[in-house]
């Protein structure tokens, strides 16, 4: 029995394996939702088709290399409806998201573009409030738009407007990230509390009839990551930007890129109140709920408490905690000790959280 | 949280935990099966099944009332949302169930206006807002939903609107939790009660466990304190000797039900005959269909649906898995044709079935049982 138990598991090993195939008739939304259909869909057609050494890391943006110069160059787009919600807007997000992107790669952000698809129709106001966002946005963080692209497409074919951003910076010298560098003993940091973006959206968008004050965490993480790489310096195996999927995707990525365990401590992620209160009302898990100003790093435990002292001195880094730690098993899975005493597993978001009926 | 955290404490927890395992007899096997799928998320969320002594094993009933609609129905429900001018509407879970060809979120994309609700109310909503559209509310769950979706019907006859309709999949918990009593191979020690359900039925109707099977069920409620509470209830009877019925959730759970949402559920529906349900096959007065009164309303008269039923593959074993019977790599099926990304029975379903859990973490909960943890 316990033979046939044993090949029965090895066989969905050897299945989990193989090369993601994309073999969908349609696109549905959850390709977009930043879990395994997502997953499936980058890796089994967009990877399989452009393939390149830079583009197979999968990191948040490819690392490249110019005439000596360490590179790092990424893209977003952005479609978030509303336009504008508490805490922030598309233009804000779509400045943060790429420098974030960029950051968590370990470079300085330099310089931006962004095209826009914009809806016949919209109110040229409308328009205005996100331009003097994004240049707002900009000028804060330091980082020019210096090129662009404008589209207009026929009423009814966009939500008012998208946004795509790309940007590119000069890689910091003292660090080389790569979630394959994980190792057993490893600390999980997370600079903030999470679910804050996610939640703000689900709420804005009214459809729930749920209200509270729950703001987006939009923010240029710039400065977390310099505080990271400054205090850790070769310490700092990986960061991320935890957007869509949440930090429990991020995670179960830097488990399965490793071949590594991780267990996270619940009771240290720091959540809101209000998010937690909305998130248990809504049946959703918080760690999958997007973030846009937060990083979650791995460092080597000689340099985790100085990475966390210099987060928390940053400003948005007030609330960083040390949320877990890297062991040798299980590998590619991730645990959670919850409160209660309990263990789970914390599987990769497969679609879009939906909320439970029961 | 207020009113939340209390229902979370660890500390109660340790000691409901040592309670049970000073009451287990250690040479024995206790199977307990919980029906209702809330409470599978419970122990999972939780990690509540650690806390237990390794003789006690957890069986996940057929409680979900999303993974128990047959492919069949997912196909009706396809066949409507894809006509001119309709809104289909439903709960946020039952987008992903795979019909016979996909699922709603499937259908969603192909171009049907398919939209997820948190109630029955939302859809009626959206009727009296969109009057040039046809809104039909895809109706599932146990009696612990069924009353909405009556009181939803008594409104919109009551305004006379005349663009809504309900297709409806309402189930009931006794004749299931019979069916799976009635099985030859079935051996289980207890149930826990499911909670929502019994808000609406109350106690009474699980007399027949403890009389005709002698198998003791606590009704109990969705915190993880309430389950280990419920849990030791469990252990003190079966210690005992007794079989009965007990309420853990008696802040919630009144003996007799609520009598008002039984009298709203008299009013609008009525047994079918028979329905099927994913995995268990066919059960008698099983479900629920609009009565006659209502029949205006009733998307399975409104509109023409394809009623065909999509069989499960002959080799699914998830009655078997669901009875306990068979572990889920023991079924035929499992790990080739069902897989969590193209489920065949609810077992694999739902990313909580037993199925499913097991195809994801199966050979951590191996490791993790040869470790005696």
């Amino acid at each position: 029995m316990a033979d046939l138990e044993e090949e029965v598991l090895a066989r969905i090993e050897r299945q989990r394996k193989l090369k993601a195939r994309f073999r969908d008739e349609h696109i549905t939304m959850a390709h977009g939702a930043g879990g395994k259909t997502t997953h499936t869909l980058v890796e089994g057609l967009f990877a399989s088709a452009f393939g390149n050494e830079a583009l197979d890391e999968m990191g948040d943006a490819a690392r490249l290399e110019v005439d000596g110069a360490m590179l790092s160059f990424s893209t977003d787009g952005h479609v978030v409806k509303p336009l504008t919600f508490p805490g922030g807007c598309i233009g804000e997000l779509a400045v943060h998201g790429t420098i974030n992107d960029v950051a968590v790669s370990g470079a300085k952000p330099s310089f931006l573009s962004a095209a826009f698809v914009i809806e016949e129709g919209l109110d040229a106001d409308i328009l205005r409030e996100q331009v003097a966002a994004m240049a707002d946005a900009a000028s804060r963080a330091g980082v020019p738009i210096v090129t662009g692209d404008t589209k207009v497409v026929e009423r009814g074919k966009c939500d008012g407007m998208y946004i795509v951003t790309a940007g590119i910076g000069l890689r910091d010298p003292r660090v080389n990230l790569s979630s394959k560098s994980i190792k057993p003993g490893d600390q999980i940091l997370c600079s903030g509390t999470i679910a804050d973006h996610g939640t703000a959206i689900m709420l804005a968008r009214g459809e729930l009839e749920l209200e509270a004050d729950v703001e987006s965490d939009t923010a240029s993480v710039w400065e977390l990551v310099h505080a990271l790489i400054t205090s850790a310096g070769s310490d700092l195996r990986v960061m991320r930007d935890p957007t869509r999927g949440g930090v429990a995707t991020v995670l179960n990525e830097f488990a399965q890129d490793a071949n590594v365990g991780m267990t996270v401590d619940e009771e240290a992620v720091p959540v809101n109140s209000v998010v937690r209160g909305a998130c248990e009302i809504l049946g959703i898990d918080p760690m999958y709920v997007a973030n846009e100003g937060k990083v979650v790093a791995v460092v080597g435990p000689d340099s985790a408490d100085a990475a966390l002292a210099a987060l928390k001195a940053t400003p948005g880094g007030e609330r960083a905690a040390i949320i877990g730690n890297v062991q040798e098993e299980p590998e590619g899975m991730v645990l959670v000790r919850t409160g209660f005493g309990g263990t789970r597993i914390m599987d990769m978001l497969i679609g879009d959280p939906l909320p439970r009926i029961c | 949280m207020r009113f939340v955290d209390e229902f979370r404490d660890p500390d109660l927890g340790r000691r409901l935990s040592e309670n049970i395992r000073s009451t287990v007899e250690p040479g024995r096997h206790y199977k307990i099966m919980e029906v209702c799928g809330g409470h599978t998320h419970t122990i999972y969320r939780y990690g509540v099944d650690d806390l237990l002594p390794g003789n006690v094993e957890l069986v996940h009933g057929p409680g979900c009332p999303v993974c128990v609609i047959p492919m069949g129905r997912v196909d009706d429900g396809i066949a409507v949302a894809k006509q001119d001018g309709v809104i289909f509407t439903c709960f946020g879970d039952m987008m992903r169930v795979p019909g016979g060809d996909g699922s709603f979120l499937d259908a969603k994309a192909e171009g049907a206006d398919i939209r997820f609700v948190y109630s029955p109310l939302d859809a009626l909503k959206m009727a009296v807002n969109n009057p040039d559209r046809q809104v039909v509310f895809y109706a599932i769950g146990f009696e612990t939903t069924a009353p909405s979706t009556a009181l939803t019907l008594m409104r919109a006859k009551a305004e006379g609107i005349k663009n809504f309709s309900v297709m409806c999949n309402h189930v009931t918990i006794v004749p299931p939790l019979k069916a799976l009593m009635e099985s030859p191979d079935l051996r289980l020690d207890a149930f826990i009660g499911p909670g929502h359900v019994s808000t609406v039925v109350g106690c009474r109707p699980y007399d027949f466990l403890t009389k005709d099977y002698n198998t003791p069920i606590v009704v109990a409620g969705f915190e993880p304190l309430d389950l280990l509470h419920s849990i030791s209830m469990i252990m003190e009877q079966l210690d005992e000797g007794r079989a009965e019925v007990e309420n853990q959730y008696g802040r919630v759970v009144p003996w007799e039900g609520n009598l008002r949402a039984l009298q709203v559920l008299q009013e609008v529906f009525e047994l079918r005959p028979y329905f099927e349900w994913r995995g268990l096959g066919f059960i008698s007065q099983s479900a629920l269909k609009l009565s006659d009164a209502y029949a205006d309303f009733d998307a399975e008269l409104k509109y023409s649906t394809p009623g065909v039923r999509v069989a499960d593959p002959k080799a699914c074993q998830c009655g078997e898995v669901l009875k306990g019977v068979i572990k889920p790599w023991e079924c035929k099926v499992f790990g080739t044709a069902c897989t969590p990304e193209t489920p065949i029975g609810t077992c694999m379903v739902s990313s909580e079935g037993a199925c499913a859990a097991y195809y994801n973490f199966g050979r951590f909960a191996r490791s993790k049982a040869r470790a005696g943890a």
